[in-house]
């Protein structure tokens, strides 16, 4: 089982696409703190529940100058379906071909499911993990750890 | 493990007694459907429990989802300052499918309040902040969705039926 990775290691860098058209690299958001939220996937209850609550309070990110971005094995077209259904305000991407493959650099692939963990990442804006944890599958996280490590950060 | 970082004060809407060994939170949102099924569910258990569980209610409205939830929570928080929170709480969970200012005012006037002071007070917005600081406080205690569960502080991470909730207030109970 690989190991999420921990505070302190250099984020993978990556690119994927964020809509069916257009794609986002990590190190475009180079300069500001970036919240990475893997999760196992669209539409399911608790995930849902998870990015609904990031969606509410992204102001409070904001106030961080962070960018929130979601991810999961999802394709494009799917993330685009539940974006728009839910009203998110944020980016979904998707690491879908080759499948997974940035969940796996960030240690958060489960092989047997096909799909990734449900873990969060706080970036700072020097592109370093200052924060990583990785929630039981099943528990909706929350928002707490994240703005804990967003007030954490170096001003 | 998430915990309640805020704790229980004489400004919360509660039921029951305050020294009771258990205090059951809820993080409640009336216009979400889980939580409108969670009502009877948290009647029924502080029926069980009688003076062995403090409730405790709290806001938390997920506006972007829930564009009624924000009015609601005013609603109530109208009908408090006059003594008819859980009055006003239980009859918007009741009531869930038909939110919005008409129904305000027709439950203002069923309990007895000025319905045109509830008017006023939605339209001046003077419950916004303590609902906003009420959300906030939540999602600093690690409020996920909801309804979300406080059980002696601890986060209730399981299902909330009434067996599953019983259960881990019992259990909350034999450690106490």
């Amino acid at each position: 089982m690989p190991e999420i990775l921990p505070a302190g290691t250099p984020a993978p860098d990556f690119t994927l696409p964020v809509t069916p058209d257009q794609k986002l690299s990590l190190s475009d958001l180079r300069g500001k703190p970036v919240i990475l939220a893997f999760y196992p996937a669209d539409w399911s209850p608790v995930c849902g529940d998870q990015m609904g609550v990031y969606n509410e309070i992204l102001p409070e990110f904001q106030k961080h100058g962070a960018e929130l971005i979601g991810i999961s094995v999802d394709g494009p077209w799917c993330h685009d379906a539940f974006a728009q259904d839910r009203g998110f305000h944020f980016p979904l991407l998707a690491d879908f071909e080759p499948k997974g493959a940035v969940a796996r650099r960030y240690g958060v692939y489960r092989d047997g499911d096909g799909i990734s963990e449900r873990a969060l990442f706080v970036i700072d804006k020097d592109g370093k993990i200052a924060w990583s944890y990785l929630s039981p599958i099943a528990v909706n996280p929350g928002a707490d750890g994240i703005l804990d490590a967003l007030e954490n950060l170096p001003k | 493990m998430a915990t309640l970082r805020t704790p229980v004060d004489p400004h919360d809407h509660t039921q029951g007694d305050p020294n009771a060994p258990c205090t059951l939170v809820e993080y409640g949102d009336y216009q979400c459907l889980h939580c409108a099924r969670a009502y009877p569910i948290v009647k029924r258990a502080q029926e069980h429990f009688g003076d062995r569980l403090l409730f405790v209610y709290r806001n938390f409205p997920l506006t972007r989802s829930h564009p009624l939830a924000e009015s609601a929570a005013e609603a109530a928080e109208f009908a408090a300052t006059q003594g008819k929170f859980w009055e006003m709480h239980d009859l918007l969970f009741e009531n869930q499918d038909r939110l919005g200012p008409d129904l305000y005012q027709q439950l203002a006037t069923q309990l007895g309040l000025d319905p045109a002071a509830l008017v006023d007070a939605l339209d001046s917005g003077q419950f916004l902040d303590h609902i906003r600081a009420e959300f906030m406080g939540g999602v600093r205690s690690g409020v996920n969705g909801t309804p979300t569960f406080f059980i002696n502080g601890e986060r209730h991470d399981g299902p909330f039926d009434y067996p599953a909730l019983v259960g881990a207030i019992n259990a909350a109970l034999a450690n106490s």
